[in-house]
């Protein structure tokens, strides 16, 4: 696999992105966006990527590497739990330890900038008319890709369903000590009674995509730049 | 050979002899006399609209050069990268719960897409949150010549190098000098002066004479940062008995504000050069300097600054609540401490324009001396000041409300951020309790009031 070599100026920086073609085409899918200003990046000439000229915006690929280095204190090149842990906004959020758990799959305990950018990606407002191609891989900020992030703060041991101990443990996160055991066990047991479909005292993903048919997704799952 | 060596060798040191006489007059008269008598010739104002010029030129050329190359130029952004909907915990999960059933509203449940609110909430503070970015130097739109400032460094073109270079040998080979000759006479002078003044005996001879003199020094040593400094609403200025309340961005602001009026500084002890100036300066009239022991005691501290408040003799007294250097785009929180004391308060603002060289002191990065270095290599330091009309502490307002009022009086006025958030997050980590509060949100939305619920 041929391995382009993408740069973008920061600063006084030059960042050399050694991304693979075919990460940087799910990059550029991932990034571009038809109403934010494209610019070239510094590609070499053997990168010819689509037919359509190659664009992407590098002002918000670089907003966002302002932001990984501002939280890289020790100027390591990648993040760590205590990195995000150091966001005050962060700390004081009931669900703040999750979401970080969300940046650091499988265990990893460093992230770069790359896989940083990917996760925060599918937060993307979605596309308002996107072009259906028969074969196109899912866009990495579909509504159902949100769901799945959201899921997976539910479910902690990744079995592919939410169980009532993990629904237990996600609302005691967000009332603290303000709510008793038996409230919440009640909660707990009437939530599962009303989204559980198949019968087995837990909550899939085909299920929880159905009990959240009509919310607005789209929007409340979406950060959009400001120019 | 040494034979040949010496009709040059007496040149040579009348030229240097020369140079050193000529060069020690113009400081004298351009500089030194009129910090003495407080006049002000003009000299820097001119430099700074000349300096201006430049600057926008400079600009002028990057955005040419980019546009050449067809590339954006990386444009920082203070004010925030995201847009961030200004609703409570309550709204917003109202708003996602109504778009997704048609159920009552108004009775405590819970729903599944709830987690969706914090879920959001905590990714948007990964990608921008209100803290962080107030512990370094604030970002400039156009750049000022400064290396330490230029984020389009591959856009100058030749002509924009050569004024660089050139701007570079103007700042360390001409202004620094200059700056570090006057700093040195300015701190030397005030230890003299203070000194001399403080081996008279107490009365309102002694008391003028040390307001001369330390006036006279700060005159000198704010023309040692060369820094333009305006002061607006001077009919509010602080009197005896009060307490000047002013945000905190860096040292300097202590010179900014003693060089149009006379203050008693707080502070602890030091040992060395800050060491002699500060036993120096309490000869001539009373500061307030605090072992570090006593630093800890906080009753101590509130005893000697109210003794000091209620003799109307003893000049007004000068502190910083947020307790640390913040980067003057956002005032942090104000330490009750002070407002506990139940007297007449001075709020001040003071507004660096970050344009000329940037104020923050950022004391992880950099020591005070290589600070001092970096402030008098910079074109200038220009800053704002303004007086806020006196405040007292209104009848059933507690210490933290009345902080709080005052902050965001001086916020307002400088345009600055008003924040809630406490300066000490620069090294120490948030509380818990800021988390408690949103459970505790939360929990009303998930099973309603406590009352209700004794009630049902």
């Amino acid at each position: 696999m041929e391995t382009d070599q993408c740069t973008f100026y920061y600063k006084s920086k030059t960042v050399n992105s050694a991304l693979s073609r075919t990460e940087w085409i799910q990059l550029k899918e991932v990034l571009s966006f038809h109403d934010w200003k494209l610019v070239t990046l510094a590609l070499p000439k053997s990168c010819h990527l689509s037919s359509h000229q190659v664009t992407v915006s590098s002002s918000h690929i670089c907003r966002l590497y302002d932001r990984f280095h501002a939280l890289d204190k020790d100027d390591k090149g990648s993040l760590n739990r205590s990195d995000f842990q150091n966001i005050s906004e962060l700390a004081v959020n009931p669900l703040g330890d999750r979401i970080i758990n969300a940046f650091f799959p499988d265990g990893m305990d460093l992230i770069d900038f790359n896989s940083f950018v990917r996760i925060l990606a599918r937060f993307r407002p979605v596309d308002q008319n996107p072009k259906k191609e028969p074969n196109a891989p899912e866009p990495i900020n579909s509504r159902v890709n949100k769901l799945k992030f959201a899921f997976q703060l539910y479910d902690q041991d990744k079995d592919g369903k939410i169980s009532k101990s993990e629904l237990l443990q996600v609302l005691r996160m967000m009332v603290g000590v303000q709510v008793t055991e038996e409230q919440l066990e009640s909660i707990t047991d009437r939530t599962i009674q009303e989204a559980d479909l198949d019968g087995d005292d837990a909550i899939s993903f085909e299920e929880f995509k159905k009990s959240l048919d009509k919310v607005d997704i789209e929007h409340k799952m979406s950060i959009r730049f400001l120019r | 050979m040494s034979f040949f060596l010496f009709p040059f060798d007496s040149l040579i040191c009348i030229l240097l002899g020369i140079s050193f006489t000529v060069w020690f007059t113009l400081l004298l008269v351009f500089i030194i006399v009129p910090a003495i008598f407080g006049v002000s010739l003009g000299i820097r104002k001119l430099y700074m609209k000349t300096l201006l010029k430049i600057f926008k030129w400079a600009t002028l050329r990057i955005e040419r050069g980019a546009k050449e190359k067809n590339h954006l130029l990386y444009k920082p952004y203070t004010n925030g990268i995201i847009a961030k909907e200004p609703m409570s915990l309550e709204e917003e999960i109202k708003e996602i719960r109504g778009s997704g059933s048609s159920k009552d509203l108004s009775s405590p449940e819970f729903e599944m897409s709830d987690i969706f609110y914090f879920c959001r909430k905590g990714v948007e503070s990964i990608m921008d949150d209100e803290v962080t970015k107030r512990f370094s130097p604030e970002e400039l739109e156009s750049w000022n010549l400064l290396t330490r400032s230029n984020y389009n460094f591959q856009h100058i073109s030749l002509r924009l190098t050569v004024l660089w270079g050139l701007g570079l040998l103007i700042r360390y080979c001409f202004l620094l000098p200059l700056r570090v000759t006057l700093a040195f006479t300015g701190v030397g002078l005030l230890v003299v002066g203070t000194t001399m003044v403080g081996i008279l005996p107490n009365g309102r001879f002694k008391n003028f004479l040390s307001e001369k003199v330390h006036l006279m020094c700060y005159r000198i040593c704010v023309r040692a940062l060369t820094a333009i400094i305006t002061y607006h609403d001077s009919e509010n200025k602080p009197k005896n008995g009060g307490i000047c309340v002013a945000n905190h961005t860096s040292p300097i602001d202590v010179i900014i504000l003693a060089s149009d009026g006379c203050y008693a500084m707080v502070g602890q002890v030091h040992g060395g050069l800050m060491g002699i100036i500060q036993r120096s300066m309490v000869k001539a009239c009373p500061h307030i300097w605090f072992e570090r022991s006593e630093v800890k005691d906080r009753n101590l501290v509130a005893k000697r600054l109210s003794d000091h408040v209620e003799d109307k003799t003893k000049l007004p007294i000068l502190i910083f609540p947020e307790g640390t250097c913040i980067n003057n785009t956002s005032v942090m929180m104000f330490k009750k401490g002070s407002f506990e004391i139940g007297t007449t308060m001075y709020p001040v603002a003071i507004k660096y324009d970050p344009r000329f060289g940037d104020a923050f002191w950022n004391s992880s990065k950099f020591g005070m001396v290589s600070y001092l270095l970096r402030m008098m290599s910079s074109w200038a330091i220009v800053c704002s000041v303004w007086y806020l009309p006196p405040v007292t502490r209104e009848e059933g307002e507690d210490a933290v409300q009345f902080a709080n009022r005052v902050k965001s009086a001086i916020a307002r006025q400088g345009g600055l951020v008003d924040l809630l958030w406490d300066g000490g997050l620069k090294r120490e980590k948030v509380k818990g309790t800021f988390k408690e509060e949103q459970q505790k949100l939360y929990s009303k939305m998930l099973v309603g009031n406590p009352e209700d619920r004794s009630r049902s």
